[in-house]
This record gives C-alpha cells, structure tokens and sequence, in this order.
C-alpha cells in the first residue's frame, strides 16, 4: 500500500483520531484497565500516524505541506485550512509522541475517574495538535480556546491539594489574555475578508489593508499578550508554577511539553509572520523580559524546595531562551528557539514524569524528604541523573544544541543580552545539580525511604522514550534541523526587507 | 373575482391571507383556551400531564402553522402585521422555546406540587405575544402584544403561590414592568406626535424624507427604556435578580429566553428600521454597563438562580453590541445571539430546575457540589451549557460572541467590542465556579439527586443539539438570519447599499 495517498488527509486524521477515541471511550464500560489500554491504543496510533509527516515531509520546501483547505462556513469566511511547516512539524510529533507516554505514566497513579481522565487527555491531544496545523485564524483560535477546558479540568479534577485554585488561576490568566487576540483576529478580519494566514499574510506584506500601519501596534500587542501567558513570559509567569505544582502528572507533562509551546509556536507563527516591522520594534524589551525571565526564573528555581516547583520555574527559565531566539531575528537564534522548544518539552516532560513517580510513592515533593536515594532506586537514579544532565545541556545530548544556537544568534544581534542569558546555563547547572544532589546522593536520612520500589515496567516504557529521544537529538540535531531550517529561513525573509527599509532611506 | 360591486367591502374585510399570516397566533390562542377549557373537567392530578402534552402538541401545531405562515410573506391586517424572514425566525424560536419549557415543566410542576391547567394556557398566550412582538410593524400592535406577553409572565412568575420569594417576584415584575410598558406607550404617543404615523414603515419613510425632529429622538428614547427593561439591559435591570430568584425555575428559563428575543426583535425593527444613529450612544453605554455590571455581580452570587439573573444581564449586554454594528451584520448576529442564547440558558434553567426539589430548596452553589459524582450525566450536560455561555468553542455560544464583536469590529467599535471581550474573559470565573462545584468538590451535605425523567430528557437533548449544532455548523441559521436581515434593511432603506453586504471586505 502507498501509504503516500494519505497525504492529504493525514492532518486531519492525526488531529481528530484522538477525539474520536474520546468519543469511543464516552462509550466503553467503567473498566479501568479496558480504558487505559484503548487510551494508549488510540494515542500510539495516533503517534504512528503523526510519523507519515517526518517521512513525507519535502525538505527543501519552505511553504505548507499536506494542506487541506475547504470552506467551513461562509460568512463569515471561515475555511477549513490546515498544514503544516518545519515549524509545527516538530510540535506536532512532539505532541504525539508526549500522549501515549502521559498514558503510560497516568497507568497506577490515576485510579479515581479513570475514563473522565483519559477521556480529557485525548481531548487536549487533538486540541494540542489543532493549534499547531490550523492555519485559519478562526480555527486557530478556536483550538487555542479548546486547549483550555481539558487542561483546568485536569488540573481541577485530578490535582493535588491546592487544585481548584490553580485550576481556576490558569483558565482565567489564559482566557483573558486569549480574548485580545480574538479582538486582533477580529479586526484582520473586518479589513481583509479572511481568516487564511497565508492571505492575510500576503495583503500585510503587499500593504494592501487600509489603516494597518496605524493599528499595527495594537494588533501586534494584542497577540503577543496572549501569548505571552502562554509561554509565560516574564511577569505574565505567576499561574505557571500553581497550576505545574496542583497538576496531575500527565497535566504538568502535557502543559509543560506542549502547551507553553503554545505560546512560542504563536509568537513566531503570528507575531514574526505577521507583524515583523511591530517585532523589530518591539524586540528590545520583550528580550529584556526574555533576559529575566531566564535569570529569574533560575534564581527562584533554586531557592525551591518543591521538587515540581524548582522544575516548573526552570521552564520559565528555559522559555525565556525560545524567546531571546525569537527575538533575535537570526537564523541560529530561531533555529535554537526551535530546538528548545522540543528538548525542553522532552527534558521537562520526563523530569515532571519523574517527579511525578517519586511523588506516587510519597505523596511529596519536598527535596527534604528524600535523600539518598540512589540507593534504594538505582535505576531510577540513573534515568533521572540523564534527563538531568539533558536538560542542564550537556553536548551530545539535546539540551545543549538549542541552548547553544540561541545564543549564538542572539550574540549576532545583541551581544549584551546574549552574555546575560548566557548565566542561565550556569544556574541550571546548579540548581538542578543541587536538587540532584540533595535527592539521591549520600546515605538514605529518612527511613521511609528505604522500602522505596524502584521503576516498574510501565514507568521504564514511559520514562525511558524520552531518554532515547533526548540522546538522539544531541548526536543527530540535523535529522530536526534540516526542517526547521528552511521554515526559519523563509519566516526570516520579511526581516531581511524590513531591515533593509531601516537602515535605507 | 367577478364581483364587482363590493370591492371596498371586501377590502375592509381581512382576506385570507390575513389569517393565514397570524395563523401560528391563531393556533397557540385556541390550544390555550382548550387548555384553560379542558381544566376544569379532567382530574386534579392525572390531568395535569394531559393538560401539558395539549400544551406541547399546541406549540408543535404552532411551529407546523409557522410553516404555513412562511408560505405568504406579506404584509397582514392592513399592515399592521409583516411576515418576512425575520418574523418567521422569531416565531419558531420563541415556539420552540415554549414546548421546551413545557417540556421542562412537567417534573417540576409535579415535585413542587404547583396544579393549574391555566399554568400552561399562560405559557401559550404568553407566546401569542411574543411571536406577535416579532411580527408586528405597527407600534401600537407591539404596544398590545408587549402587554399579552407581560401579562402572562407576571402571572407565571407568582405561581409559586405558597411561597413568599415568588409572590414578591411577581408583584415586582408587575409593578415595575407596567411602569416600563408605561414608558414604551408614552414613546408610541410621541413618535406619532412627531410623524404622524404608528406604522414602522411610515415612520421611516416620514423621518428619511426631512430632517428629523427632536420629539422623535425622545420618543425613540422611550420606548428604548421600555423594552431595556424587558431585556434586562443596564441600567433598566434591577429587577431581574429578585424576579428570577422568586420565580419558578422553569418559568425563569422562559422569562429570560423568549419575551427577551421579543423585545430585542422589536428592538431591532425599531433601531435599525426607524434610525440608527439616534440611539447610538444610549445603547452603546447601555450595553457596555449591561456587560460590566451584569459580569461583576454575578461574581459574587451564591444561589445558581440569581447568578444565572446576572449572567443574562451581561447577555443581553453582548447582544446589544450588536445594534451598534451596521444595521444587516448587527441584525443577523443578534439574531443568531438569541437563538444561540435561548438553547444554552434553557438548558441550564431546565437542570436547575429539575435539581431544586421540593420548594426550590436545592439552588444554592453548594448545592452542586459533588453533582459529578450523584448524576455524572447531568453534570456533563449542564457543563456543556456553562461552557457555552462562557463562549467556549464548538458551543453556539462561542460563536455567538463571535459574530457579535467581529459586527462590532466591522463597524468599528472598537472600544466597545474590547470591554465586551474583556468581560466575556471575566464572565468565565462565575460559570467556572459552577463546574468546579460539581467536579472539583465532593458533596458536603446529601442532596437528593434522582434521574431526569422523559420529558426533561427530550428538552435537555433538545437544547443540547442546539447548543452543538450552532457551535459546530452554524451555517444554515447564520445565513437565514443574514438573508433575512438584508431583507429587513434593504426594504426599508433602499438607499444605503454601503452598510448591508455581510461580505464586503472594506468597510471605510
């Protein structure tokens, strides 16, 4: 079979697989382990299916592949668009590949409402992936908006002691923030007619849409405030750590891996792609949040003594990379940004993977608590010790490629905020170090924890994918980057003129 | 057509496309007579679902009459009554509010004891006055049919006889109603002053051909005040939290859903047929108060009911939005808006009032808490109702809002469009506390939880395949209501092509 003749359906078949699994678990007896078996059946075929786009994907091409655009609704004119580039390429494997792992890792830990909770997790699997394929405004936003319901029920439902607070928190930073961009998406619509990116594009750069100039700033605002909760930036940050701490294992994975990706993916897609005069303009101070959001978000990691909070504020550090990349307009900065967003979604995810297996068996994440326990765990010990050392950006594993090409072109563009962010791989080091430390090295101090079972087999399976991955990434980043790289390159091209205008008459 | 001798005869007397125009009306007023005819003869207990399945089949011929009436349009009744689109859209939506609230009723009536065949002859009168509202284009029919309307509810509201709260809404509702009813006449009597018509299409006509005189700003004025006040938009709403706290549940979903997409049709005749630009800043402060106000009181409530009061409050707020927009665009997304709005808050109202028990005690947020757990289906349902009203994508509610703000953009306003978008974020924390009750909290005190019976299980899924259905493929409704809307507009003012293409690109 020519499993090529897919092509044009793959997207939505990848996007709505798990939602009809959903619907299909909707139906299923109360058995747990029935529904967490089909659960992982839907999310690994889904997974299999979301690797026809890698093996099909055109390298050279800069533009949207396997495209699918029909007309949803007539007026207003809102179409069916997705497709995909290097851009969202990646974030969509990396979405699947995430799902079945967060199923594996939900296996014991989840045994209250086990069909409510895989039933959302699918549900935000095929949300997850919208965001990333549509490439209508509407459809867009209406996977943006969808991201959240399953997410804070998650949260609310299935968290920990402070759930509904943080469940509560999260939605409304993320809904306020979104409905300026839908007034955004709603005013391009008024003046163009459409909701297709690619058109709206088009007009912006031809110059073709009466009163932009003047409203550029605000439009460009308005996206970038829903992003930037997203992501979160620096000081847009405060619902993260509540709702990473309150969240379901799977949750924090899914919302650390993917959804704060989210917020970057829109940043480059919109903010860069629509509005690149508004980004150069605007670059100087989002980098300078970037900058502390690195620092900041590494000062406060290290001073937790949660072992999920110290790692849900490392992700305000490591964002803050994506988006000193983005904002550097070179084509190593945006390749990093790039780069981070998937290693940090691996790293992260099977640290929150990790964190979330320790915490199954003592219900706590205090560093205190433990000590040790290297010990009792051995090999617990050693695939935490490599996630570690992949996400502090050891070479040869995947930390370090991102982490390095961001800086790299950040130095090209401002070599200030280069050196300073430069520091952020410095506090990693010693915050995640130090937590490593004060965890597993030493003599075990608190009893409890010398009866501690070590991985079982599903955490194995669950954990160690995310090992491999991160071990490939580092020795072979060109299997990802040769895509990235020429989406980056022509998502770059508008900056080349605008610079170009600048610097002209 | 061979008789020659009695014309003017024959003109003076209605022809039968007359009646054929009002026939929806005719057929809801007869099935309630038989309903109030009927009462007395059947027993006093099993009567009662007979008297509500005549209700029901009454509303079901109505919406088949509808379809009769849909086959004339026309002018009726020396034009008094107009069937076009626009009032066909209106007649099967508030007709099929009616049956779903009938539906919703038989429980209710039973579990709180309430007996009265002339409880579901008032919901189909009540319903005479409301499609009347919709059809009529003479103001001093829409005067009478307000008051068929009103009337009713003010009845329906106090029939929770025994208890005090519901006597206290309908004496409200009564007093502070005929005092705005007041107010809308007193707008008739000086529109007429100022033109010399009480026909919608000669007051256009009149007020286009000149300059417009002072009176008829005034007079529009009023009878905005009288119909806010049936919509419940700031600052014409203090009474709603009392009313819709007092009132019976099911009625409340009434209240809240068909006399309000009434007056907003009245409303739309009268601001987008008469003149715009009068009222522009009345409505524009008028719904961004409803908006804020109704958003930000309903933050702190803790009965489900008066919550629910606040929310339509702020509903009617995003809907008024939609009169600021150029007249075609903002027509059809108000009536996209209402029809969207009455599927997810009938729903709503239908679960709450199936929860409440015995005298309404079960309607306090903590009474929700753990409903996850009790009835996992109905907490579902309701959730899909919440996240619709929240304007939550693939609900009708989401894209309500959504052709609402991008009318407003269109015709930009864009201050306006930005306060309602902000509120529909804050609006989300007081539907969010709902379903964080029912899922997030396990139940503290024993709330008697018993399965939807059938009927309450058609309305619900009724209500709930509207509520999807308008979120997930929109597209017929929304080009009815836009085909509709330029009809309306274009036939009135022929002369402002600018404003009525949906599809225009550039609007300067």
């Amino acid at each position: 079979m020519n499993t090529d003749s897919l092509s044009p359906i793959i997207l939505t078949l990848v996007t709505f697989v798990p939602l009809a699994g959903a619907m299909l678990l909707l139906l299923l007896p109360r058995r747990a382990r029935d529904i967490r078996v089909f659960a992982l059946v839907v999310s690994l075929l889904t997974f299999v299916l979301s690797l026809h786009l890698p093996v099909y994907f055109r390298q050279p091409s800069a533009g949207f592949q396997f495209e699918i655009n029909k007309p949803w609704i007539s007026a207003p004119n809102i179409h069916y668009h997705m497709g995909i580039d290097g851009i969202s390429l990646w974030l969509v494997v990396l979405t699947t590949f995430l799902t079945p792992l967060c199923v594996l890792i939900s296996w014991h830990s989840v045994e209250e409402r086990v069909k409510e909770f895989f039933i959302l997790l699918l549900l935000l699997e095929t949300a997850l992936i919208g965001v990333f394929t549509s490439l209508d405004l509407f459809l867009f936003y209406f996977f943006w908006e969808a991201t959240l319901v399953p997410m804070a029920l998650l949260i609310g439902i299935f968290g920990h002691e402070q759930k509904v607070y943080a469940a509560v928190k999260f939605f409304m930073y993320t809904m306020i923030a979104s409905v300026f961009m839908l007034a955004a998406i709603l005013w391009l619509y008024a003046h163009t007619g459409t909701f297709d990116f690619v058109a709206i594009r088009d007009l912006i750069t031809s110059g073709a849409i009466p009163k932009f100039p003047t409203a550029a700033k605000w439009l460009f605002l308005g996206f970038f405030l829903a992003f930037a909760v997203k992501v979160p930036l620096f000081p847009f940050h405060t619902w993260l750590p509540d709702a990473h701490v309150e969240a379901p294992t799977a949750g924090s994975v899914l919302l650390a891996a993917v959804l704060l990706k989210m917020g970057t993916y829109g940043l480059l897609r919109f903010n860069l792609g629509l509005f690149p005069e508004q980004s150069r303009q605007n670059a100087w101070w989002i980098m300078v949040l970037a900058v502390i959001g690195i620092i900041y978000g590494a000062l406060v990691a290290m001073v937790q003594p949660n072992m999920k909070k110290l790692i849900a504020y490392s992700s305000v550090s490591h964002l803050g990379f994506v988006v000193l990349g983005i904002f550097s307009f070179t084509q190593a900065g945006l390749n990093g940004a790039m780069f981070v967003m998937l290693a940090h979604g691996i790293s992260t995810g099977a640290l929150f993977m990790l964190a979330g297996i320790l915490h199954e068996r003592r219900h706590t994440y205090e560093i205190s608590e433990f000590g040790g326990l290297a010990s009792p765990m051995p090999v617990y010990a050693a695939s935490y010790l490599f996630i570690v050392l992949a996400s502090i950006g050891l070479p040869l594993l995947n930390g370090f490629i991102g982490e390095f090409l961001v800086l790299s072109g950040a130095f090209q563009a401002r070599p200030v905020y280069a050196i300073l962010g430069a520091t952020g791989v410095i506090w990693s080091a010693i915050y995640l170090l130090w937590m490593y430390q004060r965890v597993f090295f030493g003599k075990v101090t608190n009893a409890v924890n010398n009866s501690l079972t070590d991985l079982s087999e599903v955490e194995k399976w669950a954990v160690w994918p995310c090992a491999v991955a991160a071990l490939v990434m580092g020795v072979a980043p060109i299997l990802w980057l040769s895509a990235i790289d020429s989406a980056v390159h022509s998502a770059l091209t508008p900056f080349v003129h605008v610079a170009s205008r600048m610097v002209g008459p | 057509m061979t008789i020659q001798a009695l014309p003017a005869l024959l003109q003076a007397l209605p022809q039968d496309a007359d009646y054929t125009r009002i026939l929806p009306e005719i057929v809801l007023s007869l099935f309630g007579m038989a309903v109030m005819l009927l009462e007395p003869l059947l027993d006093e207990e099993k009567g009662q679902k007979i008297l509500g399945l005549l209700a029901l089949v009454g509303a079901l011929f109505a919406l088949a009459a509808t379809w009769c009436m849909a086959q004339s349009p026309g002018l009726a009744f020396w034009s008094m009554v107009q069937v076009d689109g626009f009032s066909i859209f209106f007649h099967v939506l508030i007709i099929a509010i009616a049956a779903v609230v009938i539906l919703s009723s038989y429980e209710y009536m039973a579990v709180q004891r309430i007996r009265g065949g002339e409880y579901y002859a008032l919901i189909l009168f009540g319903t005479v006055g409301m499609t009347l509202m919709s059809s009529a284009v003479e103001l001093v029919l829409i005067f009478i049919a307000l008051e068929i309307s009103s009337i009713s509810s003010y009845v329906l509201a106090g029939f929770r006889r025994n208890s005090a709260s519901s006597t206290e809404s309908s004496l409200k509702y009564f007093l502070l109603g005929s005092f705005a009813t007041a107010f809308f006449l007193y707008g008739v009597a000086l529109m007429f002053g100022a033109t010399g018509a009480t026909n919608i299409g000669q007051i256009s006509h009149v007020l286009q051909s000149g300059p417009i005189p002072l009176l008829a700003y005034v007079a529009v004025a009023f009878m905005f005040v009288g119909l806010g006040f049936k919509v419940a938009a700031a600052p014409f709403h203090i009474w709603t939290p009392d009313v819709y706290e007092g009132a019976p549940a099911p009625i409340v979903g009434f209240m809240s859903t068909a006399p309000k997409a009434a007056a907003f049709a009245v409303l739309l005749r009268i601001v987008f047929v008469i003149d715009v630009h009068a009222l522009f800043w009345i409505i524009w402060v008028s719904a961004a108060l409803s908006m804020t106000l109704g958003n930000i009181c309903a933050l702190v409530q803790d009965n489900v009911k008066r919550l629910l009061a606040y929310s339509s409050i702020a509903h009617a707020g995003y809907l008024l939005v939609a009169f600021g927009a150029a007249p075609a665009l903002g027509t059809s997304a108000a009536m996209f808006y209402a029809a969207s709005y009455a599927a997810m808050n009938l729903g709503a109202f239908a679960i709450v009032s199936h929860f409440a028990n015995v005298g309404e005690r079960y309607v306090s947020l903590e009474d929700y808490e753990g409903l996850s757990r009790s009835s996992p289906l109905l907490a579902a349902t309701l959730t899909v109702f919440l996240l619709s009203l929240i304007g939550i994508p693939m609900t009708g509610g989401f894209f309500a809002k959504f052709y609402v703000f991008s009318a407003a953009i269109k015709a930009n306003l864009i201050g306006l469009t930005i306060i309602g978008v902000l509120n529909s974020g804050i609006g989300a924390y007081y539907y969010l506390r709902i379903i964080v009750m029912m899922y997030m909290r396990e139940a503290r005190k024993p709330v008697p939880a018993t399965p939807p019976p059938f009927a309450l299980r058609i309305a619900l899924a009724a209500c709930m395949a509207a509520t999807l259905y308008l979120g997930l493929s929109p597209n017929l409704v929304l080009e009815y209501s836009q085909d509709s809307a330029q009809q309306l507009v274009q036939k009135n003012r022929p002369e402002s092509p600018a404003t009525t293409s949906a599809a225009l690109p550039h609007r300067e």
